[in-house]
């Protein structure tokens, strides 16, 4: 694809980022970041293009190391991201069932 | 299956991760963020996995399912208190694997020099430098800012070093150069975060956050993938922003933290003014005994009471004020409290605080005045008076809990050394202080207990 025409999502894409991050309180940072840094595993789909498709041994195997660590990232940060949101929402079911 | 087919569920997954970061603007709608995040992966994998480039899926199978299994079960083991190096080391791995995706992407003869350079380089950096965060929160190595001769012209040298080379690889391709170039970036990344200290530890877990969004980005371009793109964009910006905020918070920029060797100078001109005041200290009892005769107490929470594991008795300290005696529990949090952004959040959450009860600074900070009890639990620097006062103090200008217009002001602290900023605390020695010395969950216990006689 035109260089010019990647610029140009890449632009948008972090304008959107922009509004979309700063809508979010900063109680939730941290959940925020784990979130984020499960979606940064996007990566994976670079992996598994260079690593799924015929390739010589050498980029095959890189590949499939960093399946494995994007995949950690994803899986770990997608979990404990669950982990801190549910003791948000557990506080909340608490409060209502002490009123 | 066809390329547009693909091109149509990429958008998808676009679009499901924004709305998975904008979930997160309530905590009524983040878990469900968090869910369209998980959908969004899902899609963008499959799509990928079905696509007909892909030949070998069985390798491809295991490798999800060891990664994934490594992720889950420590993600489901940590404690709550370790999250930031939790954090730092996921982070870490998604560095490490932008490097294998650049390494891979080259030795496959791939021509985009240039593009895979830059994510080799952004990647290794957020690699090495996360394994040394990780190292200082984990305790492995020490926290304090480690400082070492001729370090800031080491590092441009090094800096420059990467970046020639990221010419000299894009000009000729040579791919010795590349292995030169990642060797250098990892060590870049060591020494970079090396000289911070570990309070300044939320913006460089933010920072590191922001180059994997990045890396992710120069993946994209040089696979010409759009979906890497938007989605490292908007981990950037998250990133980014973070970053903006926490060096906000702290009335520093970034560069001040980054190359600043923060926290170690200052130590010895202060120690003059230390005999001149007495501190007074008071007993556990002492102060379960003026709290539960309060109106209105505002708690303070910092990394200490995160080391202590204090969050659950707080929480029953403030149930028991509140359901026994009566009296208005508040929590005020700095925003680099603890050791990432939202730190203190999750904590409190964790031991069934209701967010409501939890206010921002900016929200709060009016209302010490009208507080009779300040609460500082594990904090020092994000009270210290003086960053309003003094103008020739590193934290002047930083933003601070106003806890000194309470009437009392209680510090559960093992000490009166300063904080992590070097500088002395004056409100230690203020009239209306009382100092609680000891183990923030062993006096925040000792109170519990008194007010439930």
């Amino acid at each position: 694809m035109d260089i010019w025409m990647l610029l140009t999502i890449l632009t948008l894409a972090c304008f959107v980022g922009y509004f979309v991050v700063w809508g979010v309180p900063p109680a939730l940072h941290s959940p925020l970041m784990s979130v984020s840094n499960a979606i940064s595993g996007i990566i994976i789909i670079g992996a598994l293009l260079i690593s799924g498709t015929e390739n010589t041994e050498l980029p095959k195997i890189l590949g499939f190391i960093a399946i494995i660590l994007a995949s950690v990232n994803i899986f770990g940060g997608f979990a404990v991201s669950q982990r801190m949101l549910v003791m948000f929402k557990k506080k909340d079911l608490k409060k209502r069932e002490k009123k | 299956m066809s390329a547009s087919l693909v091109s149509a569920a990429y958008l998808l997954s676009c679009i499901l991760f924004i709305l998975s970061i904008r979930g997160l603007a309530s905590p009524e709608t983040a878990r469900k963020g968090n869910l369209l995040g998980i959908a969004g992966m899902s899609v963008a994998v499959g799509i990928t996995f079905f696509s007909p480039e892909i030949k070998d899926i069985y390798w491809i199978l295991l490798a999800i399912l060891i990664g994934g299994l490594i992720g889950t079960t420590s993600a489901f083991k940590v404690k709550m208190t370790s999250l930031p190096q939790m954090v730092a080391a996921f982070n870490g791995l998604g560095g490490l694997s932008s490097v294998f995706i650049s390494l891979a992407e080259i030795t496959s003869g791939s021509q985009a020099y240039t593009t895979t350079s830059i994510s080799l380089f952004i990647g290794a950096v957020a690699f090495s430098g996360s394994v040394i965060a990780f190292a200082k929160l984990q305790g492995l190595i020490s926290a304090k800012a480690v400082v070492f001769p001729f370090q800031h012209l080491i590092n441009a040298f090094l800096g420059l070093s990467v970046i020639g080379l990221c010419v000299a690889f894009s000009l000729s391709g040579n791919i010795n150069l590349f292995y030169i170039l990642t060797a250098l970036a990892i060590l870049l990344g060591f020494l970079l975060i090396l000289p911070i200290g570990g309070a300044d530890m939320p913006v460089v877990i933010s920072v590191l956050n922001a180059y994997s969004g990045w890396a992710a980005v120069g993946i994209g371009f040089s696979l010409g993938n759009v979906l890497l793109i938007i989605v490292g964009a908007i981990v950037g910006a998250s990133g980014t922003i973070l970053s903006y905020i926490m060096c906000k918070a702290m009335n520093r920029s970034l560069a001040n933290v980054m190359f600043g060797g923060f926290g170690n100078e200052k130590k010895a001109h202060d120690n003059e003014t230390e005999n001149q005041k007495t501190a007074k200290f008071g007993s556990p009892e002492d102060a379960a005994f003026i709290m539960e005769n309060a109106a209105k107490v505002i708690i303070v929470p910092g990394y200490g009471m995160a080391v202590a594991q204090a969050q659950h008795v707080l929480k029953e300290m403030a149930f028991d004020l509140h359901e026994r005696y009566g009296v208005e529990v508040k929590f005020a949090i700095h925003p680099v409290a603890g050791r990432m952004p939202g730190h203190m959040n999750v904590l409190l959450a964790e031991a069934n605080v209701p967010y409501e009860d939890v206010f921002e600074l900016d929200d709060i900070n009016r209302e010490f005045a009208t507080a009779d009890v300040a609460y500082v639990i594990g904090a020092n620097d994000i009270t210290n008076p003086l960053a309003k006062t003094d103008s020739s103090s590193p934290i002047y200008g930083m933003p601070v809990l106003d806890v000194e217009k309470a009437k009392t002001v209680f510090f559960v602290k093992r000490s009166l050394g300063s904080g992590y900023s070097g500088v002395k605390n004056p409100l230690f020695y203020a009239d209306n202080t009382i100092m609680l010395y000891g183990d923030a969950k062993e006096v925040t216990e000792k109170i519990v207990s008194a007010l439930e006689k």
